[in-house]
């Protein structure tokens, strides 16, 4: 990583502390913002929000490593999460995750190689009479079908031509 | 689709101007005696909480309302704060006066993250129309809520799991006594309560406790609100009386032909069908709402095998019988799909099951077992000497 990209980073991070609180009860709700915004957390992120909250780093590392949403492997800007449980199970989410992996040529747990796409699974996410469901970031997608599936990836190609441009320009600052 | 809940609509704020005529015990008092028990599924009555955090000592007192709906088959919550969230804010600044808090955290999970604006512009609403924050409508009842967004763990729908969380800690339950209401968010009083509970608990001082108490049954009274979902014609959110029979909720949604339902999802029980007479109910089959409906053709180790694989990956890792035992049980259910299951195996999995259930430190770990167990138990022809044809 450049060093500059470092340093905006931390300042990001600290202007993220400063507006939500440089106490332990901060941890998380930076994390999460830390993680929308990088598609990861790495070592550096958990080393200046530890500094930051006055906790050691390895604290930081065992919360991160934690939870499902948070996690230092590094994610594509879409992070597509299937439901696997129960009652999405019943309704056919083998066939939709066939299909997922079919359109991105990945696995679930990995990320395409141009980091637009992640597959992961979720636990049940509340959409059990609508099944089977699955998250795009924050957004829920209910009765999926195979066929579906290419409507949705298309669509994500799309505001992610949006999102490259503002992240370029945002880097040549 | 889904039949709105009927009780829940009422006078917006009834519940909230009836409180601020009444001084804090009256309020406890009268959820006491509505017999209003937690809807989360733990079925703690929710008035001894309160009495509890209520005659707690402290500077600071915290409500939380627990929005972390995570169970398997569960989604009622989320139809409530999608529906009903002035309701719910309402239940927890009555809750707020009742204990004497000032601070409300809505605890919600991650996987709802697209619920927080309508939610964020709900309380800012509340907010000008002066029901939050200081002297809510003309009284001296100060009290405000923020939105906390869980980061994707089960386990955290366990109340000291939830309070870690919030003080920024791996989401692992803490060892009980001392309990919340005693040292909670931050060492203060603090009640956790279910988002239905607070919802129902402002239709209470709406109505009074008898009319509350005139549903259900004498130890479980009231309505509750059902997630149903699986091979059924209608799935979707129901309100029933609590008490009702497993039979007479599946000619409601459409799902007669059941071999067996799952009730109180995947930590829940498995009935079956010669069981169907039996009610859904604290004192019978307990709930936290999750209905979950398998038809003739379900398998029933397919079913098992979600089941452990989800406590698998959500259990928290902390303690060793629910740690280690579930991926035994898991490798147990795998022999048994695979056919090299000994009859001698499955007793020694249903007494590990067993001692899971005592020894573990929560509810996730004492509950995983269970649907294997109750599987075993009805199913047992099903599940013996399968071949690779049979399946």
């Amino acid at each position: 990583m450049l060093m500059t990209e470092r340093e905006r980073m931390a300042a990001e991070i600290k202007s993220l502390a400063d507006k939500l609180g440089h106490s332990r009860t901060s941890l998380i709700p930076i994390l999460l913002e830390v993680k929308r915004k990088y598609h990861r957390i790495d070592s550096y992120a958990m080393q200046v929000t530890g500094d930051l909250l006055g906790i050691h780093p390895v604290e930081v590392h065992s919360v991160v490593s934690f939870y499902a949403f948070l996690g230092d492997h590094p994610q594509g800007r879409f992070v597509i999460r299937l439901c696997r449980t129960i009652s999405c199970a019943m309704q056919g989410k083998d066939r939709v995750q066939r299909q997922l992996e079919n359109d991105l040529g990945i696995g679930f747990g990995q990320t395409t190689p141009d980091g637009s796409f992640t597959l992961e699974w979720a636990n049940c996410m509340g959409m059990c009479d609508q099944g089977p469901a699955l998250l795009v970031n924050d957004r829920i997608f209910t009765r999926v079908t195979p066929e579906k599936v290419h409507e949705i990836l298309e669509e994500c190609r799309s505001v992610f031509g949006v999102h490259a441009a503002e992240s370029k320009e945002v880097h040549l600052v | 689709m889904s039949p709105i809940p009927t009780y829940f609509a009422q006078v917006p704020e009834a519940g909230l101007k009836a409180a601020l005529q009444q001084d804090r015990p009256e309020i406890i008092t009268q959820i006491s005696a509505s017999g209003l028990k937690g809807r989360g599924g733990a079925g703690f009555p929710t008035g001894v909480k309160w009495n509890f955090a209520g005659a707690a000592k402290a500077e600071r007192k915290f409500v939380i309302c627990n929005a972390d709906e995570g169970e398997p088959g569960t989604f009622k919550d989320r139809v409530i704060l999608m529906e009903h969230a002035d309701l719910v804010f309402e239940g927890m600044t009555i809750a707020g006066k009742a204990i004497g808090a000032k601070e409300g955290i809505l605890f919600l999970r991650g996987e709802y993250a697209y619920l927080r604006g309508a939610l964020e512009d709900t309380l800012a609403r509340r907010r000008d129309h002066n029901l939050l924050g200081k002297n809510i409508l003309g009284s001296s009842l100060e009290f405000d809520i923020r939105i906390f967004m869980g980061a994707g763990a089960y386990i955290c729908g366990e109340e000291t799991a939830l309070i870690e969380a919030l003080e920024g800690f791996r989401g692992e339950p803490r060892n009980r006594p001392p309990f919340p209401v005693d040292t909670g968010y931050l060492g203060y009083p603090s009640i956790v309560n279910n988002v239905e509970t607070l919802a129902w608990a402002a239709c209470i001082l709406a109505n009074g406790p008898q009319w509350f108490r005139s549903h259900g049954t004498e130890k479980s009274t009231g309505r509750k609100i059902f997630s149903i979902s699986g091979d059924c014609a209608k799935p979707g959110v129901y309100e029933f009386p609590l008490g009702i029979t497993v039979a007479q909720l599946l000619k409601e949604v459409g799902g007669e032909n059941a071999k067996a339902v799952q009730v109180g999802g995947a930590s829940g029980q498995c009935v079956p069908a010669k069981d169907f007479g039996r009610t859904i109910a604290f004192e019978d089959i307990p709930t936290g709402g999750s209905v979950i409906v398998f038809g003739p053709d379900r398998d029933m180790l397919d079913v098992l095998h979600n089941f452990l694989e989800f406590f698998v990956d959500e259990s928290c890792g902390q303690c060793t019988p629910c740690r280690l035992g579930n991926p035994k049980l898991l490798e147990g259910v795998e022999m048994l799909m695979k056919g090299s299951c000994s009859m001698a195996y499955l007793k020694e999995l249903c007494s590990l099951g067993q001692s899971m259930q005592v020894a573990s430190k929560c509810g996730l770990g004492q509950t995983s077992p269970s649907a294997l167990l109750s599987v075993v138990e009805h199913f047992r022809e099903e599940i013996m000497g399968r071949t690779l044809s049979t399946h």
